[in-house]
């Protein structure tokens, strides 16, 4: 009778039931482990950044683990050029997205929604702009500025910048345009709403998350671009340019702790952007 | 409201009538041509409405028959190609839909996902500036008059289907529009709640007295709500009439298809038998009809249509003042209510037969059985074409 409480008779449906389940229990989860496998495979680059920042290095190579310190951390902007270099490219990031942004969602939304003269031929420079070789548009922007006699620096990066990331923004805005309800628009026109008000009120905040996505791809692309930014930065230096100018004297672990830095800031935002997304809904 | 709604002349009301009495929506001879490739093509063509303050009115289609683009032409999303669209005797073509004084509800609901229940129903009356405290107690009555007061902060998608039409209803009626415009409203909703919110819509339509147009596929739809029904095929107005008109006498074999079950029974007319006329169908036998349009005459074929719940089945021969038709049962279908016989009548054609369950189960007649059947004169019509 106690045998019975503790295994219940089989189902006479399923009577290899309980030995079916030792096997599946048995079984290597294969999917699980190269979940894994990936993540470590994007990650583990990072921890090694990270880590290095803590690291006591013997000589001027920061490349074999010494010892643990916080001296880096407390002596962070110890180098003026690399100060100098990292304010560049993160307001050049930042001035990215902004115009990207706001150019790439225009583009979006037209590409989604409506049917013009020259569509085709749009889609097909965005698709350029993303495909082509970064030495061959960096080559090419620096003939075009020369040509134009403009002097290159700071804002030619921007232009620069903004010209390769407004196609992504564009794509992830028109990924979302096409799957809005053009329904919600109508309604809202029902409604007594004009065509500003509805964009303002219906179709922006709808497409907010991916407008949001796309400025924040746009901001990552800017910041750690260094092909096209060598060709028409002239003498303003940027955060890439500068570590690929003291990798033959030897990276200072300063380097180390701003890209930790770096990457900190970006996982708030991104976290902050999927937490808003999922209040939104 | 919609009393003097069933009279099937379109008769103007003469001019002692109130102002308020003019039509709610006129269409005017309106056409609608779209271009697809080459061709143009006529999805609305020429058609003529007067739909009453207050009334009910059902536009009924299959798809592709042009009601969605006659009602997004009420609405002002589509602009018509000729002819006028007129809001309270108002000539609004050409006038935006953000400038018309009607409200749609939308097929897909269309609520602002980012919106609270609240915020979406008071939209279109912030839209128009009025005061927010009147903004709160409109809302507020709205969302009680569709049973949702207790969701007012919740999100649409945070509702069933049932309460999403609700809102999308809701945000319509708050702005007492003079007409609403219902889209196939109910397509997306389970049979149960589609019947629980058919009855919903015709309580609320009564409570707030506001001219409902509405358009469905669905003929039971149309039948049990409306007031009036234009029934539309291939761009055009085949028929306009009360439900009982449309279903007791449908105009054309379109219609007698379409709405509801028809049995078309060919046959050729043989003359005049007092106040019938006598139409031979199937193998020589005798039909009587009330009456038959002006064109035609005796040794005209013509095309007749009795419900099937109109016809009489037995195995004792009927009277000579009703149609007599003699047939074999093919197919016997016992449905709870009622029993359903398909019966050959010769000359290739088969009928339906609809016959209550009133006095027990027992079957009239078994299959393979020789029946008569029976209807009086005025119970069949025919049809131009």
């Amino acid at each position: 009778m106690s045998t019975d409480v503790l295994t219940p008779p089989a189902e006479p449906g399923t009577p290899a039931g309980p030995r079916r389940a030792a096997r599946a229990r048995r079984r290597i989860d294969w999917g699980r482990w190269y979940t894994w496998a990936v993540l470590a495979w994007l990650f583990l680059p990072i921890v090694f950044m990270a880590a290095f920042s803590f690291n006591d290095p013997a000589g001027r190579h920061n490349v074999t683990w010494q010892g643990f310190t916080l001296h880096w951390y407390q002596n962070a902007f110890a180098y003026p050029e690399l100060n100098e270099a990292m304010f560049n490219s993160v307001s050049i990031a930042l001035l990215t997205m902004l115009v990207s942004g706001v150019l790439g969602t225009l583009l979006g939304l037209a590409l989604g929604r409506f049917t013009f003269r020259g569509k085709q031929l749009t889609n097909l420079v965005m698709f350029a702009a993303i495909s082509a070789p970064e030495v061959v548009l960096g080559a090419a922007l620096l003939s075009t500025f020369l040509m134009m006699g403009v002097t290159t620096g700071y804002w030619t990066t921007v232009v620069a910048h903004v010209m390769f990331c407004v196609s992504f923004v564009a794509i992830t805005v028109r990924a979302r345009v096409i799957t809005l309800d053009p329904q919600l628009e109508e309604a809202a026109q029902d409604l007594g709403a004009g065509p500003w008000t509805t964009f303002r009120l219906v179709t922006l905040p709808m497409l907010f998350p991916a407008v949001m996505a796309g400025g924040l791809l746009a901001f990552a692309l800017s910041i750690d671009d260094y092909i096209i930014t060598t060709f028409v930065s002239g003498d303003v230096t940027t955060f890439p340019l500068w570590i690929w100018g003291t990798t033959r004297v030897g990276i200072p672990p300063q380097v180390n702790v701003m890209g930790t830095l770096l990457f900190l800031v970006g996982v708030v935002l991104a976290v902050a952007n999927i937490v808003m997304a999922r209040r939104r809904r | 409201m919609a009393t003097s709604t069933t009279s099937p002349t379109p008769e103007a009301p003469p001019a002692t009538e109130p102002a308020a009495n003019r039509p709610a929506i006129t269409l005017n001879g309106v056409v609608k041509a779209f271009r697809s490739g080459s061709e143009t093509v006529r999805a609305v063509d020429g058609v003529d409405l007067a739909i009453e303050a207050g009334e009910f009115f059902s536009l009924l289609g299959p798809s592709g028959c042009g009601k969605t683009t006659t009602m997004r032409m009420i609405a002002g999303f589509e602009e018509p190609t000729e002819g006028t669209v007129l809001l309270e005797g108002k000539d609004v073509t050409g006038v935006a839909a953000n400038h018309r004084d009607v409200n749609m509800v939308f097929q897909s609901y269309a609520l602002f996902p980012h919106m609270s229940v609240a915020d979406n129903v008071a939209f279109g009356l912030r839209r128009r500036r009025v005061p927010k405290d009147q903004i709160r107690t409109r809302v507020a009555e709205m969302l009680d008059l569709v049973e949702l007061g207790h969701r007012a902060k919740h999100r649409p998608t945070q509702l069933s289907g049932g309460q999403q039409q609700r809102v999308a209803l809701a945000r319509a009626l708050v702005n007492q529009p003079s007409a609403l415009l219902l889209d196939e409203p109910l397509g997306a909703l389970d049979l149960k709640l589609r019947q629980s919110m058919q009855v919903e819509l015709k309580r609320i339509q009564r409570e707030v007295g506001i001219t409902f147009v509405y358009v469905t596929h669905d003929q039971g739809e149309a039948l049990t709500m409306s007031d009036r029904i234009a029934v539309m095929n291939e761009g055009r107005v085949e028929q306009l009439g009360t439900p009982a008109e449309i279903y007791e006498r449908p105009a054309t074999r379109f219609v007698a298809d379409f709405i509801g079950t028809s049995n078309l029974v060919r046959g050729v007319v043989k003359g005049r038998a007092g106040d019938h006329w006598k139409v031979e169908v199937a193998d020589g036998a005798t039909a009587l009809v009330a009456e038959l349009p002006d064109t035609v005459t005796t040794g005209a074929h013509i095309h007749l249509t009795v419900r099937p719940e109109k016809m009489r089945i037995g195995t004792d021969a009927p009277g000579t003042d009703v149609s007599r038709v003699p047939g074999t049962v093919t197919e016997t279908v016992y449905m709870g209510s009622s029993t359903h016989y398909q019966v050959d009548i010769g000359g290739g054609e088969e009928v339906t037969v609809y016959q209550q369950n009133a006095s027990g189960s027992t079957l009239v007649a078994q299959r393979g059985e020789s029946v008569w059947l029976s209807w009086r004169p005025e119970h069949s019509y025919a049809l131009s074409s």
